[in-house]
């Protein structure tokens, strides 16, 4: 069966189309003899029946190809051009679990309680996504001094800012049309913008080359992802591409390759051996998705999400020996590559792995690279700036990418400047020095002190399960869930780690995204909660999953 | 499709992805505003900034809307509020005044903690949303707007391919066509070449001052029924690239046929308040679609774009934007809400300043005197700019300027001679982009050609901004002149 054809049905297959995301899943991931059947959904089958009943009464009110007759009160009967049943139908499939159904249920509640309205608890903690300065974390002073000046240069006279912070916004503004961050940049990002991410990247890299030619600024990383998909989607049927993307991912992954009608490939990750990744598990997913479709791009995510797994260096060495084995384009994501916690563990960047293995590498494996500026240290996550590197692209389709980014003309150009100061931060003997790598330092303390936490606290309650967090800014437990729960949430039309998130979103107060939302093992159970509260306010939120967790697994024993 | 291995130990050569092997929708893409005359432009400015001798002696870059790049300042207010939201230690320094101080508090109280560096809801932040719906009631005299159908966006363009994105559907003839005006802007047809949408082209009238002419529509989508299924009617009012404000009759008309026709209609307004003429006057399409009862206000599907790009502000850097949806199906309305939150959300400083655009500062207030002489200011300089546009261009001997009576381009038409034409043929351009790469390389004038656009064969055309400070926007247009009178010499 291929899922990209079944995405063309008509609407008149709608019921099959709306099937489609589970019995995708099943048919890219195979079943593994022996081994824990890997059929897995991103949908939860509350929100697939309730779109199909939709759907389906629709459907009974019209025929297929004639829009549906509806009666309005004065007796004119005008059907809507656009249905759920004429509306584009990638776009239906598409599922993005960190702002889906409990994050609504999130907000509503949050106003139910600014209305008064009581509940069992004070305030909402929205543990769903790694938003560092909604949990309070302060952003960097210099970065907002430096974005003030850019904003309102009249400031560069004001003698209360340091002079590195006017030196950088000078320099800021200068390379920006009519001297304004309100001008347009040229599309690939401001030229040098990208010339410091090229420098950003060689002493990242212990000097590995690196061409500002091959700089994209981008508005976060999500949105270099998604041109890079974009650009590889091609061939039908057989002949479709395959992405392979790790289960347990981010979704933004499952998003876009729905969204652009491309075969999600999954390979899994070791849960046993710390989210590790194993080659022999490549190889299982690529052979088998070769029987459906075509597969040409492998992403990662290192350090990973949710799972919070840094990859060794041997291990990045053999992801490329199978990338170029399997000519697939490698796609890295980098965005948390500074948010590493634990003892023993370093980034390494794809690029200069890459480029350590000798030219026979070096020189031919395709490699595509994206960092943010909403993670790591800063969290600026509103600002929406990132980029990406891109290696060994063909000049052709490089010539391609850079038409298909200027039709969005450019990058926001605040989100430019911050990206900047990322890659290019006070230096020693900058007046901003100081302050600059105390605050760094605090905020990446603070987060290896509670990513330690985090893991130690979840681990002394029965039933729940969590590898350390060694980088990122996740934790992603497995969860054992009562049997009779599993029972009363499949009742309910619910995946039962989203059961199981709602109550627990309902009695606590706090929001975190269930398992099924990035994938995971069928029978497993798993959630996603960040660990960047605050270190007072995350331990009563441990606490509180403790207690909640308990009596979850009483009531239903 | 070949698919090789490793043999042996041997790595396969060639690229994964190459032009043959890429996304073939992609390749159709075309977007003219930043095509190759503007990387000439670019490697030019390199030359000179190098030492190169040119017949010029800096390149000005009129292909585009960028009126801060061509030397338009910012609005005091708008940018003293963004400061503050940046940083807002400065909200202690009594160099602000107290209603910037306050416009700041109260985005930042809005935002999750405190800080325009966290992600907003993805349809934007709420408080905006709700000030961009009494905006609207007010721009569109009472007018209810419902701030659940207000989406914030990163730029027009982020919102309208949003939009056509849910729109395409279908295979072979059951494709969605979208209606689309000729000339158009350019992200239109690149947007449906990416989505693999069928561009259904209508005609605007030239020698009626670029007008929409619904016998026009009517040919457009009767033909296109035979190969399509047509479901969406695209407007930009004022128009871009060709300045027309539509009057209230001709929108009446167009609701009328979009309604009788079963199309979605999709307004993009971004220019609404670039309005210069005298006897014109903006009229959005949600306006007069209420005016025109419930008939057809309860019915027809209309979204509406606008951007803090353009007008007054032209902050093209902070990719601000919003639309309005008004009688959406209310599950599509979620689908919609499902696909923006994969993104996350717009950028926040540009949701921060699209707040200041829609709620600027109120006659009470410190900072309003300035900011109203700041605006009228950027105003009457592109009036002014736009008359002198029209009048010195139809002085040209084989050029005819219609009056640019809203927007910030001229799209004049020019006669190229036979022989030019024929000149460009062998080698292998389009007419006028012949004729603008010589007068980029002649007088450092960057300019768009009509084909970028989409004209009537036979006919030729360049988009001009007319955004230079009115000094050097004469010696722009004299340069123009001098380069045409020689070109057309060169070629008789």
């Amino acid at each position: 069966m291929s899922a990209t054809r079944m995405r063309f049905l008509s609407p008149r297959n709608l019921r099959l189309v709306h099937r489609a995301p589970r019995d995708f899943l099943g048919a890219c991931s195979g079943r593994q003899p022996g081994g824990p059947s890997c059929s897995t959904s991103l949908t939860s089958p509350h929100s697939v029946s309730s779109h199909m009943c939709r759907a389906l009464s629709s459907l009974t009110s019209s025929r297929r190809g004639l829009p549906k007759e509806k009666m309005s009160e004065n007796g004119i009967s005008r059907p809507k051009v656009l249905t759920l049943d004429t509306m584009n139908p990638t776009v239906k499939m598409v599922e993005y679990a960190v702002r889906g159904p409990i994050v609504q249920r999130a907000v509503e509640l949050e106003r139910e309680l600014s209305e008064g309205i009581e509940k069992p608890f004070a305030e909402v903690i929205k543990a769903n996504i790694g938003d560092a300065h909604a949990m309070g974390q302060q952003p960097i002073t210099f970065f907002r001094q430096v974005l003030a000046l850019c904003s309102y240069p009249e400031l560069l006279n004001d003698n209360t800012f340091p002079e590195d912070a006017k030196n950088r916004a000078r320099r800021i503004l200068q390379s920006c049309g009519g001297s304004s961050l309100g001008a347009y940049s040229p599309s690939q990002g401001i030229d040098s913008v990208r010339q410091d991410v090229a420098n950003y990247i060689e002493r990242r890299d212990g000097g590995v080359p690196c061409d500002p030619e091959n700089i994209y600024l981008t508005t976060g990383a999500s949105d270099g992802i998604v041109t890079m998909l974009k650009l590889l989607v091609c061939g039908q049927g057989i002949d479709r591409t395959g992405v392979m993307i790790s289960i347990p991912q981010y979704p933004l992954y499952s998003a876009a390759l729905a969204e652009l009608g491309a075969v999600q490939i999954n390979y899994y990750l070791d849960e046993e051996n710390c989210w590790s990744m194993d080659i022999n598990e490549l190889q299982r997913a690529v052979n088998e998705a070769r029987q459906h479709c075509h597969p040409r791009a492998l992403c990662i995510i290192n350090p990973g999400n949710p799972t919070g797994q840094v990859q060794s260096r041997q291990c990045i060495e053999d992801v490329i020996r199978f990338a170029a084995k399997e000519r697939l384009f490698l796609m890295a994501d980098e965005v948390y590559q500074d948010n590493v916690y634990a003892e023993g563990c370093q980034f390494h960047s794809f690029k200069k792995v890459l480029f350590e293995m000798g030219p026979e590498y070096s020189e031919t494996v395709e490699l595509a690279s994206f960092h943010s500026t909403s993670k790591c240290y800063m969290g600026e996550c509103g600002f929406r700036g990132g980029y990406m590197e891109v290696i060994n692209m063909d000049d052709d389709v490089k010539f391609q990418l850079t038409k298909l980014v200027s039709v969005r003309l450019c990058a926001p150009v605040p989100g430019q400047a911050l990206m900047d100061l990322v890659v290019n931060p006070p230096q020693p003997g900058e007046p901003s020095y100081n302050s600059f790598i105390k605050e760094r330092t605090a905020t990446l303390s603070a987060l290896a002190e509670k990513a330690k936490l985090t893991e130690q606290i979840l681990n002394t309650v029965p039933g729940i399960r969590c590898n350390p967090v060694q980088g990122a800014m996740y934790s992603f437990p497995r969860i054992t869930i009562p049997q009779k729960a599993i029972q009363e949430a499949l009742e309910k039309g619910q995946q039962p780690d989203m059961f199981y998130c709602m109550k627990m979103l309902e009695e606590t107060g706090i929001c975190l995204v269930p398992g099924s939302g990035f994938g995971q093992r069928e029978g497993t159970y798993h959630f996603r909660m960040t660990i960047l509260p605050p270190i007072d306010k995350l331990k009563i939120l441990l606490n509180k999953v403790k207690e909640f967790h308990q009596k979850f697994t009483q009531q239903y024993s | 499709m070949s698919q090789q291995h490793a043999v042996n130990g041997v790595l396969p050569k060639g690229k994964v992805l190459t032009l043959e092997t890429m996304n073939p929708n992609v390749k159709k893409v075309e977007y003219a505003v930043r095509g190759p005359i503007v990387q000439r432009a670019v490697q030019l400015e390199k030359e000179l900034r190098e030492g190169a001798k040119k017949p010029f002696t800096e390149v000005i870059r009129a292909n585009i809307g960028d009126a801060h790049a061509m030397g338009q300042k910012p609005i005091t207010f708008l940018r003293q509020v963004l400061a503050l939201c940046a940083y807002p230690d400065l909200l202690e320094d009594n160099k602000f005044p107290e209603d910037a101080k306050q416009r700041a508090r109260r985005i930042l109280a809005a935002c999750g903690g405190q800080s325009i560096g966290a992600y907003s809801a993805s349809p934007g932040i709420e408080c905006i949303r709700q000030d961009v719906s009494r905006y609207i009631e007010k721009r569109d005299g009472g007018i209810p707007s419902n701030p659940d159908n207000i989406y914030l966006s990163t730029g027009a363009s982020d919102a309208i391919v949003t939009i056509l994105k849910l729109l395409i559907c279908g295979e072979g003839r059951g494709r969605t066509g979208v209606m689309i005006s000729i000339p158009q802007y350019p992200l239109y047809s690149a947007a449906l070449a990416d989505l693999g949408a069928v561009q259904i082209n209508y005609y605007l009238d030239e020698d009626k001052c670029w007008s929409l002419d619904v016998n026009e529509l009517k040919r457009a989508i009767n033909e296109a029924r035979q190969h399509c299924n047509p479901r969406v009617l695209c407007i930009i009012n004022p128009g871009n690239p060709t300045g027309q404000v539509q009057s209230r009759e001709c929108i009446e008309q167009v609701i009328r046929f979009a309604k009788e026709e079963n199309l979605f209609l999709m307004a993009d307004e971004v220019y609404q308040d670039n309005v210069y003429a005298d006897g014109c006057k903006f009229h959005s399409f949600k306006k007069v679609l209420f005016e025109m009862g419930p008939e057809y206000s309860s019915t027809v599907e209309l979204a509406s774009f606008h951007s803090t790009s353009k007008c007054y502000m032209g902050e093209c850097g902070f990719r601000g934007g919003y639309m309005e949806v008004i009688n959406m199906d209310p599950d599509v309305k979620t689908q919609l809400t499902k696909l923006v939150s994969v993104r996350l959300c717009p950028p926040v400083p540009g949701q921060a300043l699209l707040d200041l655009v829609v709620n600027p500062p109120q006659p009470d207030e410190p900072s309003y005197n300035t900011f109203i002489k700041e605006r009228t200011a950027v105003l009457a300089a592109l009036a002014e700019k736009a008359r002198m546009t029209e009048e010195m261009f139809n002085t040209i001997p084989g050029f005819t300027c219609n009056p640019v009576q809203g927007a910030m381009y001229t799209f004049p038409r020019i006669s190229l001679p036979a022989k030019a034409i024929d000149k460009a043929k062998v080698k292998g351009k389009v007419p006028d982009m012949y004729y603008c790469m010589r007068l980029l390389e002649e007088e450092g004038i960057c300019l768009v050609p009509g084909s970028g656009f989409g004209q009537r064969d036979g006919t030729y055309h360049f988009r001009m901004t007319i955004l230079p400070p009115a000094e050097k926007l004469k010696i722009v247009l004299d340069k123009i002149k001098n380069f045409h009178i020689r070109f057309t010499e060169e070629f008789s």
